[in-house]
């Protein structure tokens, strides 16, 4: 630093873009960066160098063919679910918010029920059904248990319950989250329930329910490993099974994680992509509480936030009374 | 909560057509009673302006009258209909929520807040009921609408998303809206208390128009201005009963209770 000189003139030390301001140095930052940096270095030199890891077994079986079966199994056991999901949910949200207490109830003990049991436990006791109920249906028309209730069949209930279990909860909120003001004008035309449903408060709801239900798929995506347990042929299962085969346990368990990795990223990136273009043209677009609060002013892509917000109710004063 | 309602009661009186004949309503909320037994008469092509402060019942009571609020006592009838009730024989039933649906047709509501669906357009909008609860052809409902939004003056607002209007044009929109419902009865609950200022004017002209057109109103307003000139009926309500009820001249100009004086002074 060197004394001002004496041609300075106060408009140039004060004047925009004269000023050159040195930046505060975050010293820290930098020593922490190095030290992590270094640590990872450590860390992949460990794996890395590891000789009992085959890495070369790892590449050759990423494309193996049972590998890419259980894949198959696992995508599908995923998008399978979440759309049992998705619609069961739907049902048990629109129950819980009946006003038939029947309704209330039932779908009120099922939530209680498959999400207040861990989905690990309900996909044993789907697979081992058949220890209760040997036949399943009514006289003749029944079928053994154990020709219904395949590995997979299992798995698809456990995951489909659990999930609408959770999906309801999601579609609730989101009903929740709509004014009150919609459905009063709707039913105000004459509209019934299930049109005031389906045409003003759903399609409003939608903004508040597919931030979650995206977590709710990259979730369902990795908790579908759990049916392992039972083997369902999913990605998991097989892994472990060609490790079994051969001591390579461990390798075959980082194939099934580069896969789990690849599907969540390509999942996280879809629910990215739905979630900008439903909330499109807003100012602040990230993030989940933005989300809510912007639900009860900004339902449309593309639009000017104040010039329709609801200004707040004016209380009648003098000067308006006048008129 | 009992609805003191008798098959008696019910049966109506009938020597003088009214679109409105409200009796002996009540409805509380709770421990809180709204509205402790009021009357309201409103015949056919004649505005009724519901005045009075806030808390009195105003609003609650216009909402009874379209079964918005279900009433613990009292009958409400439009046009000669019992809302959310039938009578037959000795017996009161209560409707169905489609029946009560289908009665609501009839009532077109306007309300504060506007309510507009912000996920469609002012064209969809309007059209929405007329073609799913009417059934009308598409075609002809979208034709009506253009009518109706070029009554209130927006008809280069067709395409336009509802928060794209301003608060003014959005309450035109809900006007058509409810109108195109082609209503026996409009309601309207604050149309304007919502609005900023300069916007209240447009407001008040769509429905000075329509009272004009022969249009049966009741109106909830803290506009006095309004009330006097468009309004056939006043009825000052305070603390859930209806104090004064007549001409606007008669209540604004010659009040006789203290409490419509006290409260006309505070907001002329």
């Amino acid at each position: 630093m060197t004394a001002a000189t004496p041609s300075r003139t106060p408009t140039a030390a004060t004047g925009p873009g004269a000023l050159k301001a040195v930046p505060v140095r975050h010293y820290g930052q930098w020593v922490a960066g190095a030290v992590c940096v270094a640590l990872l270095a450590l860390l992949v030199r460990a794996v890395a160098t590891n000789e009992t890891i085959q890495w070369d077994v790892i590449g050759s079986r990423i494309f193996f063919d049972a590998i890419l079966d259980g894949l198959v199994t696992t995508i599908w056991l995923t998008v399978a679910s979440m759309v049992l999901g998705v619609v069961g949910g739907v049902v048990v949200a629109v129950m819980r918010l009946s006003d038939n207490l029947l309704l209330r109830s039932i779908s009120g003990a099922f939530v209680w029920l498959f999400r207040g049991t861990p989905v690990l436990v309900q996909i044993l006791i789907w697979f081992n059904l058949a220890l209760f109920f040997p036949q399943l249906g009514f006289g003749s028309l029944s079928v053994s248990t154990n020709d219904l209730i395949t590995p997979f069949t299992a798995a698809l209930l456990a995951l489909a319950l659990n999930e609408a279990a959770y999906m309801s909860e999601i579609v609730r909120g989101g009903i929740l989250a709509v004014d009150s003001g919609q459905r009063e004008a709707a039913e105000a035309l004459g509209m019934t329930g299930g049109l005031v449903l389906r045409r003003i408060v759903l399609p409003q709801a939608m903004k508040v329910i597919i931030p979650p239900t995206g977590n709710e798929l990259v979730t369902l995506l990795k908790t579908t490993s759990l049916v392992a347990v039972i083997g369902a042929g999913d990605l998991l299962t097989q892994a472990q099974a060609v490790g079994a085969t051969d001591f390579t346990r461990l390798e075959m368990l980082i194939v099934a994680s580069i896969w789990y990795l690849v599907l969540t990223t390509i999942a996280s990136a879809g629910q990215a992509l739905l979630e900008r273009r439903f909330l499109r043209g807003s100012a602040h677009a990230k993030g989940r509480s933005s989300v809510l609060r912007r639900i009860a002013t900004d339902l449309r892509p593309g639009r000017n936030h104040d010039a329709g917000a609801i200004a707040a109710p004016v209380p009648p004063s003098e000067e308006r009374g006048a008129r | 909560m009992t609805t003191g309602l008798t098959a008696e009661a019910a049966t109506g009186s009938g020597d003088e057509r009214l679109m409105v004949e409200a009796l002996g309503i009540h409805k509380s909320y709770g421990s809180l009673e709204v509205l402790k037994g009021v009357d309201l008469r409103v015949r056919p092509g004649e505005v009724t302006c519901l005045l009075g402060p806030s808390g009195s019942g105003k609003s609650t009571l216009l909402r009874c009258l379209n079964h918005l609020e279900r009433v613990d006592a009292g009958t409400v009838r439009i046009d000669g209909d019992l809302v959310g009730y039938r009578v037959k024989g000795e017996k009161v039933y209560e409707l169905p929520k489609h029946e009560v649906a289908h009665q609501r047709r009839g009532v077109g509501m306007v309300f504060q807040r506007f309510n507009l669906f912000p996920h469609m357009t002012v064209l969809q909008n309007v059209i929405e009921a007329p073609t799913r609860v009417l059934r009308q052809p598409k075609a002809e409902a979208r034709e009506r609408a253009r009518e109706l939004l070029a009554q209130v003056g927006l008809a280069d607002k067709a395409s336009a998303y509802p928060l794209q209007l301003s608060g003014g044009q959005q309450q035109r929109v809900a006007i058509a809206r409810a109108l195109a419902m082609q209503p026996k009865l409009m309601l309207f609950d604050e149309p304007t208390s919502a609005l900023d200022p300069e916007l209240v004017g447009e407001v008040l002209d769509v429905m000075r128009r329509l009272a004009a057109g022969g249009m049966t109103m009741v109106v909830v307003t803290h506009e006095i201005g309004f009330a006097r000139e468009v309004g056939d009926t006043v009825v000052f309500m305070d603390g859930g009963v209806v104090v004064e009820e007549g001409t606007p001249a008669d209540v604004l100009g010659r009040p006789q209770h203290e409490r419509t004086r006290s409260f006309l002074s505070k907001v002329l």
